[in-house]
């Protein structure tokens, strides 16, 4: 069973922004919000040299790594070619204003 | 919706480069159908004299395998050539019965060789230079027979000549010039190629007019059927088992005739096109590459042909902008070991002024031929590493005017943009590293562009990470990639390059549309310019926003989001996501208050790091993201404010201690400092700005290598701009001396604003400069004094209302940016 837990309003998070969840004893997660209300999270971890993705810039449905401009869809935590790699995905949902987490 | 239907009739290099351009604008657009004569994908056809020599295999130089058209849903029929095109019934026949239905048509059925019409110019052991299946067929010959002859030195024949010389051949090529290239090359040039040749084994005949070509005999007198000499008006004959004709080629527009499209006459043959490449015939139809006649001219070379192909490409997508206005070529001859370069006119002639340097001895010849201060056209030989530089300085139209002593010893002699050309690519070993950033050697650069086919530097940027960090190995990474793809290699030149994959507008277009048009958001840019992304990228964002607060202070709103994250949190990201806190110490002046305070502040957030920064203030770093707020708090508290030292802004005044306390000082250094460093507090520009203000031309604070530096003299000040100690190390040139201290103010600053609202985003002053020139810059703030105070009163006003940002990001909203979301177990 998916364990949804609600992190914060929708309008918490700025849009084409995003927010760290920090949980306990684990990685954080990255909660991004992009131009059209749409959420998504990922490991807060580039694959690359491990920069904080939630402090990159949100476009379209991507998410460029601040550290050495590498690009991760943000549905798939995929890497954007010709880059190679992936960071994990996390479920996510908007419900009344409220954003969900899958942990 | 139902998809249009696009065919493409020639399945080569530029009209399936239509096709990929097509698919990144518009990729659902259309049903695609391509019909190619030859049962191939697409090839690189430039690659085949590489082929020929030897040097690449035919897997090196497909660019497009069959996979790709299955994979982009791309009808491929191989092998079929389109007979007859019915515009009324909009349909393409093949000859085996094949038909396709189309919206619209793109032809790019290219050239054929020209044959001359003499005696015997069909018999089997005559060719044309053109496809895969001529190169094996000539690669056949060399080994079976001895003689080839090769008719025509041009770039073509020189490169077949070449090829087959060196499969074992004997080969003299026949020319009717009177020295070889002729339209390459000029006389002094073409002598020197031509003993090189010579030396490898080449032979010529110049001035020769081909009369026959004859039949051989066997041992029985009787004809064998295939070619066997080559005779001349002159009477002299030649053996040839093998005969290349490389004497220019026919644009192949025969196809578009019979259906009644129009296709010149006399002497410009060619499917007309106008500047949206469409056929000047019938709208649905669009024409790109070597079969077009665009403006009069039909091109041979492959650069043109992408650069029609991308103005097609986006006129099919629907966009309409864009229009093709003709191309400026150059050329380099795929000779292993001989470098041979030319572009433009260098025919001389009335106005012209030629600039030559020639070694015989050493086989270096260069020529630069200049008309009213530009380039006009070049032609270089042994040396060609500066000729993409000279293509780029006269496809810019740029003035030489400045740079005239130094311009035949190279751009590496000039303290341009980096370590462009510092290095010789072609020269360099494999393993010789170009990219210090990223290690990147030139193995590695060479080999994706040959296997992933890659034209464009952006393409080599992305592929290989080479020039995507600090980009001062970009001028030699665009040498490997000329020197590797040869003539496909397009300078693309910086006013027209766009600001990134979201646009084709150059920094120049968007600038200009933003005040031009009133915008002030980022959407009414991505709107009026029709972005091809929703909301841009990592590259377009940060620079449509600066040009926005730039254009329309106080009016156009600041968007975080469009900014790189250091601007966003007022700190330096560090590589462990940790970030970097500098306050600012005006002119580099301190108190023991505030190092009291720093001292506490670095205990208190247990900062693992404090260091003396080069801009005489203080680091601190290793702070986490969470405790930046109150740091800062504290910080505040003890007077202090941001430094900026993240930001695309103002930095640091660095100072000498100055008349103050300097037993040789003639003027009060560090007040000056503090005084302008006060003026540009929170200013923002295209790229970082460093000051510096020494007392006495010892010149301590090291005002030489700064965007704006002041010397003091006894008399005033020497302004000096456009310095950079950075990436490489730039020595800032002489403004102009004023007298006052109200004066360095003025003039400083007008020189800051007109860099604010002219410079493009991530240009330091040295490029701006570069570009622009000192003498426009000296004619805007030095030489007209109303205009130095407007702009000066203009960056006045966009400061008026600065604020500590470390103040503003504590209240509210922003400070939520700074706080993780904590979840329980």
């Amino acid at each position: 069973m998916t364990d949804w837990k609600r992190i914060c309003l929708l309008d918490d998070i700025p849009r084409l922004g995003s927010r760290v969840v920090r949980r306990p004893g684990e990685d954080d997660i990255a909660v991004f919000r992009n131009a059209d209300d749409e959420v998504f999270a990922l490991h807060d971890q580039c694959p690359h040299k491990g920069g904080p993705l939630s402090q990159g810039i949100v476009h379209g449905r991507k998410v460029t790594c601040p550290l050495h401009g590498w690009n991760f869809n943000l549905q798939d935590g995929q890497a954007v070619a010709p880059d190679v790699g992936a960071c994990a995905s996390f479920a996510v949902k908007v419900e009344g204003g409220e954003v969900w987490l899958a942990t | 919706m139902k998809k249009m239907k696009l065919v493409l009739v020639g399945n080569g290099m530029a009209g399936v480069r239509t096709i990929e351009e097509l698919l990144k604008l518009a990729p659902d657009l259309y049903d695609i159908t391509v019909f190619g004569a030859e049962p191939h994908g697409n090839y690189n056809r430039i690659l085949l004299s590489p082929v020929l020599a030897g040097e690449m295999t035919l897997p090196e130089i497909m660019l497009n395998d069959l996979d790709w058209y299955g994979d982009n849903g791309i009808t491929l029929h191989a092998g079929r050539k389109v007979v007859k095109i019915d515009r009324v019934r909009r349909k393409v026949l093949a000859g085996d019965g094949t038909e396709a239905d189309y919206d619209r048509l793109l032809l790019a059925t290219g050239s054929t060789p020209f044959i001359p019409p003499i005696p015997g110019n069909d018999l089997p052991g005559v060719l044309g230079y053109r496809d895969i299946a001529d190169t094996e067929a000539m690669i056949e010959a060399a080994g079976k027979y001895r003689h080839a002859v090769v008719i025509g030195a041009g770039l073509l024949g020189l490169e077949a000549a070449n090829g087959l010389m060196l499969r074992g051949m004997d080969v003299t090529v026949v020319h009717l010039g009177e020295w070889i290239m002729e339209r390459q090359l000029d006389r002094a040039a073409a002598d020197m190629l031509q003993a090189s040749l010579e030396a490898k084994g080449m032979k010529f005949l110049l001035a020769r007019q081909t009369e026959a070509l004859l039949p051989a005999r066997n041992a029985q007198g009787g004809m064998n059927g295939r070619v066997g000499a080559v005779r001349f008006k002159d009477g002299m004959e030649i053996p040839a088992d093998l005969v290349v004709v490389a004497a220019g080629i026919r644009p192949n527009y025969e196809l578009a005739e019979s259906a009644g499209l129009y296709c010149g006459s006399g002497r410009v043959r060619g499917i007309h096109v106008s500047d949206t490449l469409q056929t000047v015939t019938d709208p649905r139809i669009y024409a790109v590459g070597e079969c077009v006649a665009h403006r009069g001219i039909a091109y041979g070379l492959v650069a043109p042909l992408f650069e029609q192909g991308k103005v097609c490409a986006n006129h099919l997508a629907n966009f309409g902008i864009g229009r093709y206005e003709g191309s400026v070529t150059s050329t380099k001859l795929k000779v292993t070991g001989i470098d041979v370069f030319s572009a433009g006119d260098f025919s001389g002639g009335p106005g012209t002024e030629d600039i030559v340097l020639h070694d015989r001895q050493g086989g270096v010849y260069k020529r630069v031929v200049l008309k009213d201060d530009r380039i006009v056209g070049s032609v270089l030989y042994g040396d060609t590493a500066d000729g993409s530089w000279y293509f780029q300085l006269m496809k810019d139209r740029q003035s030489v005017a400045e740079i005239r002593d130094h311009l035949m010893f190279g751009q590496n002699k000039l303290g341009d943009a980096g370590h462009k050309g510092e290095n010789r690519a072609a020269s360099m070993p494999d393993t010789a590293e170009v990219c210090g950033c990223n290690g990147v050697c030139k193995g590695t650069i060479v080999k994706a562009i040959k296997e992933k086919g890659l034209f464009t530097l952006d393409e080599v940027k992305k592929h290989t990470k080479a020039a995507s960090s600090c980009g001062s190995c970009t001028g030699l990474v665009e040498q490997i990639l000329a020197s590797t793809v040869g003539g496909a290699y397009q300078a693309v030149s910086a006013n027209d390059k766009p600001v990134c994959a979201c646009t084709e507008h150059s920094h120049k277009v968007v600038r200009e549309a933003i005040f031009k048009h009133h915008l002030t958001s980022k959407e009414a840019v991505f709107d009026t310019l029709n972005w091809r992304t929703p909301n841009g990228c990592d590259k377009c964002r940060p620079a449509v926003n600066y040009y926005l607060i730039s254009s329309w202070p106080h009016e156009a709103k600041d968007d975080p989001q469009s900014r790189f994250i250091n601007e966003r949190a007022h700190a330096n990201i560090q590589k462990d996501g940790t970030y970097s806190v500098v306050p600012r110490m005006w002119g580099g002046l301190t108190t023991p208050a505030e190092l009291r305070a720093i001292a506490d502040a670095a205990e208190k957030y247990q900062v693992p790091t404090v260091k003396v920064t080069g801009g005489q203030r203080i680091d601190l770093l290793g702070v986490k993201k969470e405790d930046l707020p109150k740091i800062w708090a504290d910080l505040n508290a003890a007077g202090m404010v941001s430094g900026h030292a993240y930001g695309k802004s103002i930095r640091t005044v660095k100072t000498c201690v100055g008349a103050e306390h300097c037993r040789f000082g003639t003027q009060l250094a560090m007040d000056m400092g503090v005084k302008l460093e006060k003026m540009l507090f929170d200013m923002y520009a295209p790229h970082k700005v460093k000051l510096a203000v020494s007392g006495c031309p010892r010149n301590c604070a090291e005002a030489g290598i700064k965007d704006v530096g002041v010397i003091g003299v006894d008399s005033g000040y020497e302004l000096y701009v456009g310095g950079n100690g950075g990436i490489k190390t730039e020595v800032a040139q002489y403004l102009c001396k004023v007298g006052s201290d109200e004066e360095v103010m003025e003039y400083a600053g007008a020189f800051l604003q007109l860099y604010r609202e002219e410079g493009w985003y991530l240009e330091r002053t040295v490029h701006w400069l570069d570009r622009v020139g000192l003498d426009y810059v000296k004619a805007k703030v030095v030489e007209d004094g109303e205009n130095r105070r407007r702009l000066h009163a203009r960056l006045l006003d966009a400061l008026k209302d600065a604020r500590d940002p470390w103040q503003t990001s504590r209240e509210e909203e922003a400070v939520k940016q700074f706080i993780p979301i904590k979840v329980e177990a």
